[in-house]
C-alpha cells in the first residue's frame, strides 16, 4: 500500500509495519505494557496468598484495559481532538451528578453504577483533561497568549476541585498534573512556572489549614516522623520499609514475602504491591521494573517528539508524564519519600478502573504515532 | 499566511514542545535515579537493619471480642443470651480435594446444597491455615460424630463460639428485636475496630437502639506466630470488656398473657404503668422469631415470612398508625369542659344524624336512631357521635389541636426504639403543611370522633391514656430500666429522665368528671364496653373505638362480619385500671377486628386481670369463646 512509506517531516522514509499501519499499535511500547501487566498478575497471585480467583479477576481487567487500548488506538488525533471538548463536557457532568448523588446519599461517593461496573468520573476526566487542555493550546499559537494560559487554568481547575471535594485529592492533584503538563510542553513562559511554584509554596500552608481533612494532615505528619505512631497510621510506612528493606539485593523469592504473606504489609495488592515486589524480588526486580517503566516513558516521549501536529504532541507528552506521575507517587510513597496518598502503582495493583484508563491512554498516545500524515 | 511562514511557525512550535519534552524526560530520569537510590539505601545498605526487623516482626496482635450483654425482663427472666454454638471448620491447607472431602463429610453431618456453595465462596478469600466454618449449629450428636471421624479429616476441626439466643422465643420479638451478621451496611456506620472478630450486630429494636451498650470492648492478645503465620504462643493478653446487661420494664408474664390475648388477630397492644411510663409489655402480632435472622436470612426463609403478608416485621405497637377514632372522645370532651365549651349537665339531642348548618351531607351516628337526650358522661360512656360531632363544631380544631398536643399526639413519644412514627394531630398549620390546603369545618367535625386525618401509634394512645389516667402529669414511656455494669454490677437508670410535664386544667375536678365517664362505659349496662363487666372486682376506666375503614353510609345494613375482612372497621380500645389509683394503663388495636367494644376491649381485661390480680381465668374464657368461634365458622363454611 503506498500509505505504507510516508516521509516524516525530514522527509526521510519510514517504513510502518504491519503493527503500525493496520492496528495502528507500536511494537515496543505494547510489548513493555505487556510485560509490566504479566509481571503484576505474577507478583498479585503471590500478594493474593496464590488465591487464583482473584488473580483471574486482575486477568479479565488487563484484558479490558487492552481491548481500550486497541479502541483509542484506531480514532485518529484529528478525531479525538474535534471530540474533546464533548468528552471534556461529559466529564464535568458526570463529577456534578456523582457530588449530587453524595448530597442525596449523605456521603462521599465517588462512582456511578453502571450494571455491575462502578465507574469513576474522575477516571474519565484523567483523560479528558489533558484532550480538552491540548486542543485549546493546539488550535493556536505556542507558546500560548496569557488570555489563553488563564483559560487553559480555569479548565484544569473546575474539574480538579470537583475532585477534591469529593474528596479523592491524590487523584485530584493527578488529574490537575495532567493539565499543567500540557500547559508546560505547550512552552509557556518560564515566568508563569516560577510563579506557579511560587504561588504552590505559598499556598500550601493555606491548605494545610483550611482545605485539608484531618486524616489527611494526619497522613503527612505520619510520613515526618512514621516512628510517632507505629500501630496507628504510621504502621503503613515502617511495615512497608521492613518489606522493601528485608527483601535485600535479590529477594525473599517470588511467593515467599515473609511480610506479605503474614499479612504485615497493608493494602498489600493495591497501593502497596511494590513494597511485595522489592520483598520478592529484591533491587534487581525493583530496578528492572524500573527499567521498563523508563522505557515506556521514553518511548511515550519519543513518540510525542515525533509528532507532526501539535495536538498529539502535547496530548502524548503530557499522558506519558502523566504515567509517570503515578510511578514517582506510588513508589515515593512505598519507599517512604512521599506521604502515602493513596494511588496505584501503575499496570501492576489491582484494580479494574485505573488499569483500563491507562491503557487507553496509550492507546490514544499510540494512535498519534501510527496515524501519522503527510505534512502539511 | 504564506507556506514558508506556515512552515516555519510549524518547526518552532515543534522546536518548542521537544525542547520541553527533553526537559521533562530529563527530569523522569532523575527522578527514577532518586527513586532507585532510596532503594539501594533501604535493600542493601540498610538491608541488615530491615532483615532483623523483618525476623523479629512475628508478633501480632489479634482482637478479643467481647460476650455480648445479656438482656432481662423486670423480674429477672432471661430473654436474651449466649450460648455456645459448635461450628464444623476446614482448614484449607490441610484439605484433600474440595469435593470428595464434602461427600465424605456430608456422611457424618448432614450439608445442604447453599451450605456447599457458601463454603466454596469463603474458601476462595481464605488464608490456607485460616479456618473457614462449614456448617454451624451442630448438634451434640454430631458432634461427637465427628470426634469419632476425625482421623480421617485432617483438615476438620469442631470450633465452640458464642451465638445470640432468645430462650423466650417469639416473646416480646419486636421489642427486643434481633441481631445479625455485620454486613456492609453496618461497616459504614460502626467502628470497624471495634468489632473485629465480633460476627453479630443488633438489628432491630433493643438489640440496636442499645447496640452500644450491649457490645462491650474487644480486648487484644499479643501472639507469636511462626514463619507460615500460626500462632505459636500467647505473650500478652487483655481482656475484653463484655457488653452491659439490660433489665427491661418488661413483665414476660404480662407479655405472655397479652400476646395470647390478641391470639392471631393483627394488631398490636401496650401496657404500661401510668406512674412510671415503664412499659409493661408491647405486642405486635403478626410476630417473628429472632433466632431466624441469627444465621443470616435466606431467600426461602424470607419469602416464607412476607408471605404470610401482615408484615410480621413492622412493630405495630410503635411504627403503625390507625385511626383513633372514639377513644380520642375523652380527651376532646376534657378539652370542651376546660375551653367552657360543654358542661357536664348539658345535653345534646341525638336523632342519629348531625348535619352542618346549610349542608346537607349527613354526618352519622353509630346508632342509627340516636341516643336521645346525651350528657358528657352517657356521651362518652355510649360514645356518641352527634354529641361529639357537635362538641368539636363549637369548640374548633385550633383549640382541639391546642389542647390534644400536650397529650402527645402527632409526635414521637421519645421511647428509645427506632422508627417509632408520629401519627397525625390534625391542625390548620399541620394541614397547610402537609397538603397545602386550608382548614374546612366538616374536618373539624370528624376530627371530634376521632378520624379524618387524625392518626396515633399504639403506643402514643397509651402514653396519653397514662396522661389522663395521672390526671394530667405526662409521662415518658420507656422500656429498657437498668443498665448493669458488666465490671462492677452497679446499676444506673438507663432513659435520661426528661422533665416532668403537667397538663395543668382551670378545675381539676373535670379529670375525674371524664374518669366518672369513661368508669360508666364498663359499668353502665349500655356502655360500649359493658361486655367485660362481668365479675370484675376493681374498676376500669375505659374508652372503645371502631375505626370505620369504609363509609358509615356504605355497608351500613350489612353485619360487619359479612365484610370481606380488608373492609372490617379496626377494633381500639383505651383504659386504665384502678381508675382511682391506676396501676396500669393500656391501649389496644386490632386490625379489622370489628367493634372495639367486642374485639379489642376483652384483650385489655385479659390483661388487666392478670396484672392486678394474676389471674387468667378471663384470658382462658376469651380463647376458648375464640376457638369455639372459629370452630363454628369451619363447621358452617365446611
Amino acid at each position: 500500500m503506498s500509505k505504507s512509506a510516508l516521509p516524516n517531516a525530514q522527509g526521510v522514509g519510514v517504513r510502518l509495519s504491519f503493527l503500525q499501519s493496520r492496528l495502528h499499535l507500536d511494537g515496543l511500547l505494547l510489548t513493555a505494557l505487556l510485560a509490566v501487566a504479566a509481571f503484576g498478575v505474577a507478583v498479585l497471585y503471590s500478594a493474593f496468598g496464590q488465591d487464583w480467583g482473584q488473580t483471574q479477576q486482575q486477568i479479565i481487567r488487563a484484558s479490558v484495559g487492552f481491548a481500550a487500548l486497541l479502541v483509542c488506538a484506531q480514532i485518529p488525533p484529528r478525531t479525538l481532538q474535534r471530540w474533546s471538548l464533548w468528552i471534556f463536557s461529559l466529564g464535568i457532568a458526570l463529577l456534578l451528578l456523582v457530588m449530587a448523588k453524595g448530597i442525596v446519599n449523605q456521603g462521599a461517593q465517588r462512582w456511578i453504577e453502571l450494571g455491575p461496573v462502578h465507574f469513576q468520573p474522575s477516571e474519565l476526566m484523567k483523560l479528558a483533561l489533558p484532550l480538552m487542555v491540548a486542543r485549546l493550546l493546539s488550535e493556536h499559537d505556542v507558546p500560548p497568549r496569557p488570555s489563553r494560559v488563564l483559560l487553559a487554568l480555569a479548565l484544569i481547575a473546575a474539574p480538579t476541585l470537583l475532585i477534591a471535594l469529593q474528596p479523592d485529592l491524590g487523584t485530584a492533584v493527578l488529574v490537575a498534573a495532567s493539565g499543567l503538563f500540557v500547559l508546560f510542553l505547550a512552552g509557556i513562559g518560564r515566568g508563569w512556572i516560577l510563579g506557579g511554584l511560587t504561588a504552590l509554596g505559598a499556598g500550601a500552608p493555606l491548605l494545610w489549614f483550611f482545605a485539608m481533612h484531618d486524616y489527611q494532615r494526619e497522613r503527612v505528619m505520619t510520613f515526618l516522623n512514621p516512628e510517632s505512631d507505629p500501630l496507628g497510621a504510621g504502621y503503613h510506612i515502617i511495615q512497608s520499609q521492613i518489606a522493601i528493606g528485608s527483601g535485600g539485593l535479590f529477594g525473599k523469592g517470588w511467593l515467599n514475602g515473609t511480610q506479605a504473606h503474614l499479612e504485615f504489609i497493608p493494602e498489600r495488592h493495591t497501593d502497596f504491591v511494590l513494597a511485595v515486589v522489592a520483598e520478592e524480588f529484591g533491587l534487581v526486580g525493583v530496578a528492572q521494573l524500573l527499567t521498563v517503566y523508563l522505557i515506556i516513558v521514553g518511548r511515550g516521549l519519543y513518540i510525542a517528539g515525533s509528532a507532526q501536529e501539535n495536538f498529539p504532541r502535547l496530548v502524548a507528552g503530557a499522558l506519558t508524564l502523566t504515567f509517570f506521575t503515578y510511578v514517582l507517587v506510588n513508589a515515593g510513597m512505598v519507599s517512604g519519600l512521599l506521604p502515602v496518598v493513596g494511588l496505584p502503582l501503575p499496570l501492576v495493583s489491582f484494580g479494574g478502573s485505573s488499569l483500563v484508563t491507562i491503557m487507553a491512554a496509550f492507546g490514544m498516545i499510540m494512535a498519534a504515532h501510527t496515524h501519522r500524515r503527510l505534512w502539511p | 499566511m504564506s507556506r514558508n511562514a506556515q512552515l516555519r511557525e510549524h518547526h518552532r512550535a515543534k522546536g518548542c514542545t521537544q525542547r520541553r519534552l527533553a526537559i521533562a524526560g530529563a527530569l523522569c530520569a532523575l527522578a527514577a535515579v532518586v527513586l532507585l537510590a532510596q532503594m539501594i539505601r533501604l535493600q542493601v545498605v540498610e538491608h541488615h537493619h530491615y532483615a532483623t526487623l523483618s525476623q523479629e516482626n512475628r508478633v501480632k496482635v489479634e482482637p478479643i471480642p467481647p460476650t455480648r450483654g445479656l438482656i432481662y425482663d423486670r423480674n429477672g427472666t432471661l430473654l436474651a443470651e449466649n450460648q455456645p454454638s459448635y461450628q464444623l471448620v476446614i482448614t484449607p491447607e490441610r484439605l484433600e480435594g474440595v469435593a470428595r472431602t464434602l461427600n465424605r463429610i456430608d456422611g457424618i453431618v448432614e450439608l445442604t446444597e447453599a451450605q456447599r456453595r457458601r463454603f466454596r465462596q469463603r474458601l476462595e478469600t481464605a488464608r490456607h491455615f485460616e479456618e473457614v466454618p462449614l456448617r454451624t449449629h451442630l448438634t451434640q450428636r454430631e458432634v461427637a460424630e465427628v470426634a469419632v471421624n476425625r482421623h480421617r479429616f485432617p483438615s476438620l476441626e469442631v470450633q465452640a463460639r458464642l451465638v445470640r439466643h432468645y430462650p423466650q422465643g417469639e416473646i416480646a420479638a419486636h421489642a427486643l428485636g434481633h441481631v445479625g451478621r455485620i454486613n456492609e451496611q453496618d461497616l459504614r456506620r460502626i467502628d470497624a475496630a471495634a468489632y473485629r472478630g465480633t460476627d453479630y450486630i443488633g438489628k432491630s429494636g433493643i438489640e440496636l437502639a442499645y447496640e452500644e451498650v450491649l457490645h462491650g470492648e474487644p480486648g487484644f492478645k499479643r501472639v507469636e506466630t511462626n514463619a507460615l503465620g500460626r500462632v505459636i504462643r500467647t505473650m500478652e493478653r487483655q481482656a475484653p470488656r463484655p457488653g452491659d446487661d439490660l433489665i427491661l420494664t418488661l413483665d414476660s408474664g404480662l407479655q405472655r398473657v397479652a400476646e395470647r390475648a390478641l391470639g392471631e388477630q393483627a394488631g398490636a397492644l401496650v401496657a404500661l404503668q401510668p406512674g412510671s411510663g415503664e412499659i409493661l409489655a408491647m405486642v405486635s402480632h403478626p410476630d417473628y422469631n429472632p433466632e431466624l435472622f441469627i444465621e443470616g436470612m435466606t431467600t426461602e426463609r424470607f419469602a416464607k415470612l412476607a408471605e404470610q403478608g401482615q408484615q410480621p416485621l413492622f412493630n405495630r405497637a410503635v411504627q403503625g398508625v390507625y385511626p383513633p377514632a372514639s377513644t380520642i372522645k375523652p380527651f376532646i370532651g376534657l378539652g370542651a369542659l376546660e375551653h367552657g365549651v360543654v358542661t357536664p349537665r348539658a345535653t345534646v339531642e341525638c336523632d342519629g344524624e348531625y348535619h352542618l348548618e346549610g349542608r346537607d351531607r349527613p354526618y352519622r351516628c353509630w346508632r342509627r336512631w340516636g341516643h336521645g337526650e346525651v350528657d358528657y358522661r352517657r356521651a362518652i360512656a355510649e360514645s356518641c357521635n352527634v354529641y361529639f360531632y357537635d362538641t368539636a363544631f363549637r369548640m374548633g380544631i385550633d383549640r382541639i389541636s391546642g389542647f390534644l398536643e400536650p397529650f402527645g399526639f402527632g409526635a414521637e413519644t421519645g421511647l428509645e426504639l427506632l422508627g417509632e412514627r408520629s401519627g397525625v394531630l390534625p391542625s390548620r398549620a399541620w394541614k397547610r403543611r402537609a397538603i397545602g390546603e386550608g382548614w374546612y369545618h366538616g374536618e373539624t367535625v370528624l376530627t371530634g370522633i376521632g378520624l379524618g386525618y387524625f392518626s396515633a401509634t399504639p403506643l402514643q394512645l397509651a402514653k396519653a391514656t397514662a396522661t389522663l389516667a395521672n390526671r394530667g402529669r405526662v409521662v415518658q414511656p420507656q422500656l429498657v430500666r437498668t443498665i448493669r455494669d458488666s465490671i462492677d454490677g452497679s446499676e444506673s437508670r438507663a432513659a435520661a429522665t426528661v422533665p416532668q410535664q403537667r397538663i395543668e386544667l382551670d378545675d381539676p375536678r373535670h379529670w375525674e368528671v371524664t374518669v366518672d365517664a369513661m368508669r360508666r362505659a364498663v359499668e353502665d349496662p349500655s356502655g360500649t364496653a359493658h361486655r367485660i363487666a362481668e365479675g370484675l372486682d376493681y374498676t376500669i376506666a375505659a374508652k372503645t373505638g371502631t375505626a370505620q375503614i369504609t363509609g358509615l353510609a356504605e355497608h351500613r345494613d350489612d353485619q360487619p362480619e359479612e365484610r370481606p375482612r380488608r373492609l372490617r372497621d379496626h377494633a381500639l380500645f383505651i383504659g386504665f385500671a384502678p381508675a382511682d389509683e391506676p396501676e396500669i394503663a393500656v391501649a389496644v388495636v386490632v386490625e379489622h377486628g370489628g367493634s372495639g367494644g367486642a374485639k379489642a376491649a376483652p384483650i385489655a381485661r385479659s390483661v388487666f386481670d392478670a396484672w392486678l390480680r394474676d389471674d387468667r381465668s378471663y384470658l382462658q374464657a376469651l380463647e376458648a369463646r375464640r376457638r369455639r368461634a372459629e370452630g363454628g365458622r369451619e363447621a358452617s363454611s365446611g
